[in-house]
């Protein structure tokens, strides 16, 4: 499962991983900007940034083989396009959709797999996203895997009456899912009584552990200026 | 799945990001503001709620079957600026976590899904006094706007969709929409049986809907203009080189004659126009049908104050 | 000794009319432990919500550690009152073991030290400082269980509620858990139907039957008496 892989890879300890979330943001940031504005002239760049990302893949100690592969997550969806770009006579473009896509993806897997969700939502609020979003992706990240369980458990429940699952009728289904979503709001009505127990006023405090510190400031300054050098030296 | 980072050029990603980022700070404040502190966990928990809800698998005839987006059912029982709040922390974690989607792209999948999709999909509901119609539409529309606009996109930034495709994805888009009004009306629904009293009562046709409607065809229209008028490079030989243009301009002759005389120098501007117009149009049609199939007998599913 | 909770003439009328809890008469003396016992639906929970003022009586009273329930004091009866629920998953909504114990502290308005001190010392008492950078989503059952006491006992309560808390626990997560609660010296109010569990750590037991209790007495008594 993709989310559970990601959330191992999180907790890793690397030079990478103990980076400032928000640094670590900036520098993604300033990387992607720089692949999205790669246009088909400039191969060199693509094979520049790939290297910069591939050395990174070992100072985050995460297996070098399955970050690689998994950020070609996005390549079916590119393909797609890819080949009508290419059917429409732009195989330039058709490459560069591949290759913009993939860099992407690889940049964006770098920094969620090296930050746990708690800190990369903290370095996002450092950077002024509206803090009450970020509460709501904190309570839906915690509850995700709960309620995908309960699902999958309704689902076998299910499928053991009808069958299989696939043998579901459509009634059955559109019950399930209302049931799904009964339980979900039940489980949140539960949680907030459990908040509200432990003195929750509204507010949910803050914890930090994690200072932005001068390493954190060069590794953001060096990072975004060799992506951002790249583009100038290599137009 | 949501457009990946690398697609969209870069005006037309700025754009949105630059309309999407304020956008939903304000609905940020605005939920907070409507509701009281224990709306932090549900909308937590409702979002989690539609990845579970996912993997439902929805038969929906011939052996196929469907899924829910939800961003209608949200704006249904959230109300459209929760629903927006909960669709944009989806997005979010669906780009951050499961790479569904690009980072510097999340301003367009916000804007097309969490904004788009749930103000347009909230409004027949509440035209409507959320009967079933109401609700079927709403599910339909909302889809079908997001789609919509994620192809426009596609096709402002010079991805080329050749006609035939550009039919068949508009088939597609149909299809879907009317899967996720079926579905959506089908679970609100079941849900109605199992916990009366969880949908919320619609609002009328109000000053704030109807400055609603404004301002999302205001941004939609802006959005489309700023990108024509800033980009006429490059679009231009690459509309005429994929017969976009052609396609769009044929496909809604007839209710923009007036305009494509005006424009018609400008396939790029045809294009983008095209997109807009038949968001409108497709959303003008649904709710005069939607009038006549509800002339008469108004029958609200669950208008309770919650 | 005085006591933690008095409760006198309590009743609780739910919006659409339902009498839910009808008289109670219940105290608890501070270090004691009480087993409540009684069918679903009697008001053993709807009970234990009061204590902390998650629910608030229709008619009656309820004083807690001297202290009488009003708008006022709930803060500070929600200080000296820990409610442990029986899903643990709903209690643990934090993104870290730690965080989600240092919640109650910070939440009392302690500094961020002060709340991990807090937070590392009732982990520790449970025996799970060794979890505190996990997700709860990474812990058994059994975990996560001692993690929601030690968010309880992180804002130093005199009495602790547990609503079923074997439930989903393994027998030896259950002798575990047995072990834990006698170790700690608050005051208890156990919501079980696990008779032998109620039993290994108290003899007094009340038994609740539609909204009101119906005995109070030792457990084998009312386990003969109820057919429990």
């Amino acid at each position: 499962m993709r989310h559970a892989r990601i959330e191992r890879w999180s907790r890793v300890a690397s030079p990478l991983h103990r980076r400032h979330a928000t640094a670590k943001i900036i520098a993604a940031l300033v990387m992607l900007v720089c692949i999205a504005t790669l246009t088909r002239q400039s191969l060199w760049c693509c094979a520049l940034y790939l290297a910069l990302l591939a050395t990174a893949v070992p100072l985050s100690k995460l297996p070098p083989a399955r970050i690689l592969l998994s950020a070609a997550a996005v390549l079916p969806f590119a393909l797609c396009f890819a080949l009508v770009s290419a059917i429409s006579g732009e195989p330039d473009r058709a490459v560069m959709l591949l290759v913009r896509g993939y860099l992407s993806s690889l940049t964006a897997l770098l920094l969620i797999a090296t930050t746990p969700m708690p800190e990369l939502l903290a370095g996002f609020e450092v950077l002024r996203a509206p803090r009450f979003l970020l509460q709501v992706m904190q309570f839906l990240y915690r509850y995700l895997v709960v309620l995908m369980e309960e699902a999958s458990a309704m689902q076998d429940a299910a499928g053991s009456r009808a069958g299989s699952i696939r043998a579901l009728q459509l009634r059955q289904a559109t019950g399930a899912a209302g049931v799904l979503f009964a339980r979900s709001y039940g489980r949140a009505q539960a949680i907030h009584r459990a908040m509200v127990a432990r003195g929750f006023d509204g507010h949910i405090p803050e914890f930090r552990t994690h200072r932005f510190l001068v390493p954190d400031a060069l590794f953001a300054a060096v990072a975004a200026g060799l992506a951002i050098s790249v583009r100038l030296v290599l137009p | 799945m949501h457009i990946p980072d690398g697609f969209l050029r870069t005006r037309v990603w700025v754009t949105l990001d630059v309309v999407a980022a304020p956008a939903i700070g304000y609905l940020a404040r605005r939920a907070q503001r409507e509701f009281d502190h224990h709306k932090v966990p549900l909308m937590g928990v409702m979002g989690a709620f539609i990845f579970a809800a996912q993997m439902i698998n929805f038969p929906v005839g011939n052996g196929t079957s469907g899924h829910l987006v939800g961003a209608a059912l949200l704006s249904f029982t959230l109300g459209p600026a929760a629903a927006s709040i909960v669709m944009t922390a989806i997005l979010a974690t669906q780009a951050l976590v499961f790479q569904d989607g690009g980072l510097l792209a999340l301003g367009a999948n916000v804007f097309n899904m969490a904004i788009a999709g749930v103000w347009l999909g909230y409004l027949p509901f509440a035209l409507l006094g959320g009967n079933r119609a109401g609700i079927f539409l709403g599910g339909l529309i909302s889809l079908l706007s997001s789609a919509f606009l994620a192809l426009s996109e596609l096709m402002l930034s010079g991805v080329p969709i050749p006609p035939a495709i550009f039919a068949l994805s508009c088939g597609l888009f149909l299809i879907s929409g009317i899967i996720e009004g079926a579905l959506t009306l089908a679970v609100v629904q079941a849900l109605d049986r199992i916990q009366p009293g969880v949908m919320r009562q619609p609002k009328g046709i109000t000053r704030n809907l109807g400055l609603a409607l404004g301002a999302a065809a205001a941004l939609l229209s802006g959005a489309g203009i700023f990108v024509a008028s800033t980009h006429p490079d490059g679009i231009q030989s690459l509309a005429l080189q994929t017969g976009i243009a052609g396609q769009a301009t044929a496909l809604f002759r007839t209710p923009l004659a007036d305009y494509q005389a005006a424009f018609v120098r400008s396939p790029w501007l045809t294009k983008s126009l095209a997109g807009i117009a038949g968001i409108v149009i497709i959303y003008v049609l649904c709710l005069v049908i939607s009038r006549f199939l509800t002339a008469g007998r108004r029958q609200a599913i669950a208008p309770r104050p919650n | 000794m005085r006591n933690i909770v008095e409760v006198r003439e309590l009743r609780y009328v739910y919006e659409d009319g339902t009498e839910a809890l009808k008289k109670i008469d219940f105290e608890l003396e501070a270090g004691e432990t009480v087993a409540l016992l009684g069918a679903n639906g009697s008001g053993k929970t709807t009970f234990a919500l009061h204590l902390n003022g998650i629910l608030r009586a229709t008619s009656g009273s309820v004083v807690i550690d001297g202290i009488a329930m009003s708008d006022k004091t709930l803060a500070e009866i929600r200080r000296r009152v820990g409610l442990v629920f029986q899903d643990s998953d709903n209690q643990l909504f934090m993104p870290t073991v730690l965080e989600d114990v240092a919640f109650g502290p910070l939440a009392s308005g302690k500094s961020p030290e002060e709340a991990a001190e807090k937070a590392n010392a009732a982990l520790t008492q449970v025996g799970m400082a060794h979890k505190a950078g996990k997700a709860p989503w990474h812990l058994s059952a059994g975990e996560k269980k001692r993690v929601a006491i030690a968010g309880i006992l992180a804002g130093d309560p005199k009495l602790l509620v547990l609503d079923e808390p074997t439930t989903f626990l393994d027998p030896p997560g259950q002798r575990g858990l047995a072990d834990l609660l006698e170790s700690l010296p608050q005051a208890k109010l156990l919501i079980t139907h696990d008779v032998p569990f109620a039993q290994r750590l108290t003899e007094r037991g009340v038994f609740f039957e539609a909204g009101a209790i119906a005995a109070k007495d030792r457990i084998p008594a009312i386990v003969e008496r109820f057919g429990w």
